[in-house]
């Protein structure tokens, strides 16, 4: 099977976090503890969605240490595809489900002398398990934080509580801004900088770090992709000898997987490498939109991410 | 003239590059001989008011005076000569200690000169792809005794006495980055005293 390997577990307890956002904990059915994980860990959640089976990763936000229920929040997107729909309206506590082994693709770097972390909105939640790590082994870490206001910040008002000299918080309707030039200007040789968040906040970090002389090494960042929609197409899968159809609301992956045909993946997201997929043959155009391969490899017509990108065309033929 | 070039060998061998200016808010420069030459070469290419926020320390050794003038002339921040890598490192670790992210490292020279520069580099918590090399001037290597554990600089023949325990070792191209030292291997362990005529294999 692919993925990450499934778990039955049982949702014990839905809470309404904010206007937003709201938070799971998962147990396992048969009442066993769960696999250990690292902060910034992520499972991917199964979801029967009356006849469609939606997979959508979330990061764990539960303390590593504490493996007899995970948690994760959830922000509801009016405009996705339908997962966080799903999660907000019709996961209540008691309901059986299925999730995925946890997968780490947002290590903390244990080898660096301090952790810079920056989030913006519900990209906070892969730092609230790597928080925990941290705190454990008295780690030396410092969260920047923003949000839209303080309705909307998740967890805000605890992470402060708790680390008052280690959290800051930014309000974007309080026309505060984090002054990340000046934040990254006084850092210790030997820091590691995390961003999650929004993709324009990401490309941020990362730029001015670059700028600013960061090694590629010690900046970190996550950002899941949603499979975008697009126009329904045809692929051939060719070791399966069987023609799919991809539907305008549905990934390549989800369709190949629909029609029973087992393929690799852990993030679906954009960003593991794990779905690569050769290309046989086409003709038409790609819609490329992981962060897995490169400019040339996107040019080059011989390889899809099929958790993310898309195909316009006559003819699709995939190694699989 | 003394850039050098070391044929391919297996992975742990370390590789050198070429050093280029890179966008930092410091610029540390640890470089011994003509590794001086990887620098003014660098200088070249380096944008106005570069090497304002440069600190070189450099360790001449057998190069004399040979370098002096034309890397003052570089106008650097700060300028040290040494008369030794030791004497040196007093220095370098301050630097390393009070040093922030954006700080990027170059070294050049000899193997054992780079090889202990990075590291204390690294220790500091620079990762070390993060860290430029250029190779240049003698190829002489520094050469751990696997069955002492002591060091030997500036080894030059394969195999060598070693300088501590006496046996006689060949060099291997296997690399610690930890020890920042070759691996030098008993030669004559399995018949005692067959030792081959040694060869100038690094000069
Ligand atoms: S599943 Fe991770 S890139 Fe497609």
């Amino acid at each position: 099977m692919s993925g990450g390997g499934k778990i039955p577990v049982t949702v014990t307890e839905v809470v309404r976090v904010n206007e937003l956002i709201k938070r799971f904990k998962f147990e396992r059915s048969d009442g066993g503890l769960l696999p250990t994980f690292s902060g910034g860990a992520h499972t991917v959640v199964e979801m029967q969605d009356y006849g469609t089976s939606r997979l959508n990763p979330y990061s764990l936000m539960s303390d590593p240490a504490d493996t007899s229920a995970y948690t994760i929040s959830v922000r509801r997107d009016d405009e996705g595809r339908g997962g966080s729909l799903f999660m907000h309206r019709h996961v209540r506590p008691g309901m059986e489900m299925s999730i995925s082994n946890p997968v780490n693709l947002f290590p903390l770097d244990l080898r660096a002398r301090k952790h810079l972390m920056i989030a913006g909105g519900i990209g906070i939640t892969p730092f609230m398990g790597q928080i925990a790590q941290l705190s454990a082994i008295s780690g030396r870490f410092e969260l920047h934080y923003a949000a839209r206001n303080p309705a909307l910040a998740a967890y805000a008002s605890e992470l402060s509580a708790r680390y008052p000299r280690q959290v800051h918080l930014y309000f974007d309707d309080y026309d505060q801004r984090i002054d990340l030039q000046g934040l990254l200007d006084g850092q210790p040789l030997g820091t590691h900088l995390y961003v999650c968040g929004p993709k324009g906040m990401i490309a941020w970090v990362r730029n001015t770090a670059e700028a600013a002389g960061w090694p590629r090494e010690a900046v970190h960042h996550e950002e899941f992709l949603a499979p975008p929609s697009g126009k329904p197409f045809e692929v051939k899968l060719a070791v399966s000898n069987k023609v799919i159809q991809v539907g305008e609301h549905q990934s390549l992956l989800e369709a190949i997987e629909a029609a029973g045909v087992d393929a690799p993946y852990l993030c679906r997201g954009g960003c593991c490498g794990q779905c690569e997929t050769d290309v046989i043959d086409y003709d038409g155009t790609f819609l490329h939109n992981d962060h897995w391969l490169s400019e040339e490899q996107h040019a080059g017509g011989k390889k899809i991410m099929p958790c993310v990108s898309r195909f316009e065309g006559k003819t699709l033929v995939l190694d699989r | 003239m003394s850039k050098s070039v070391l044929e391919p060998s297996i992975p742990s061998r370390p590789v050198y590059g070429e050093l280029a200016p890179r966008s930092g808010k410091a610029h540390l420069f640890i470089a011994d001989a003509e590794g001086a030459e990887a620098i003014l070469d660098m200088a070249k290419t380096a944008p106005d008011g570069f090497f304002a926020r440069a600190h070189i320390i450099y360790i001449p050794k057998a190069t004399g005076e040979r370098y002096l003038e034309r890397l003052e002339s570089l106008d650097p921040g700060q300028l040290y000569f040494g008369p030794s890598y030791e004497a040196a490192l007093p220095r370098l670790r301050r630097t390393l200690a009070d040093a922030h992210m954006g700080l990027q490292v170059y070294l050049a020279g000899t193997e054992g000169l780079m090889g202990r520069a990075m590291q204390e580099a690294t220790e500091a918590g620079i990762p070390h792809t993060a860290i430029q090399s250029e190779h240049r001037g003698s190829t002489a290597r520094r050469v751990q005794c696997v069955h002492c554990k002591g060091i030997t600089e500036e080894v030059t023949t394969d195999p060598f006495q070693c300088s501590h325990c006496g046996l006689h070792l060949f060099v291997r191209d296997h690399y610690s980055r930890r020890l920042a030292a070759f691996m030098g291997v008993c030669i004559d362990a399995e018949d005692p005293g067959d030792i081959p005529e040694p060869v100038e294999r690094f000069t």
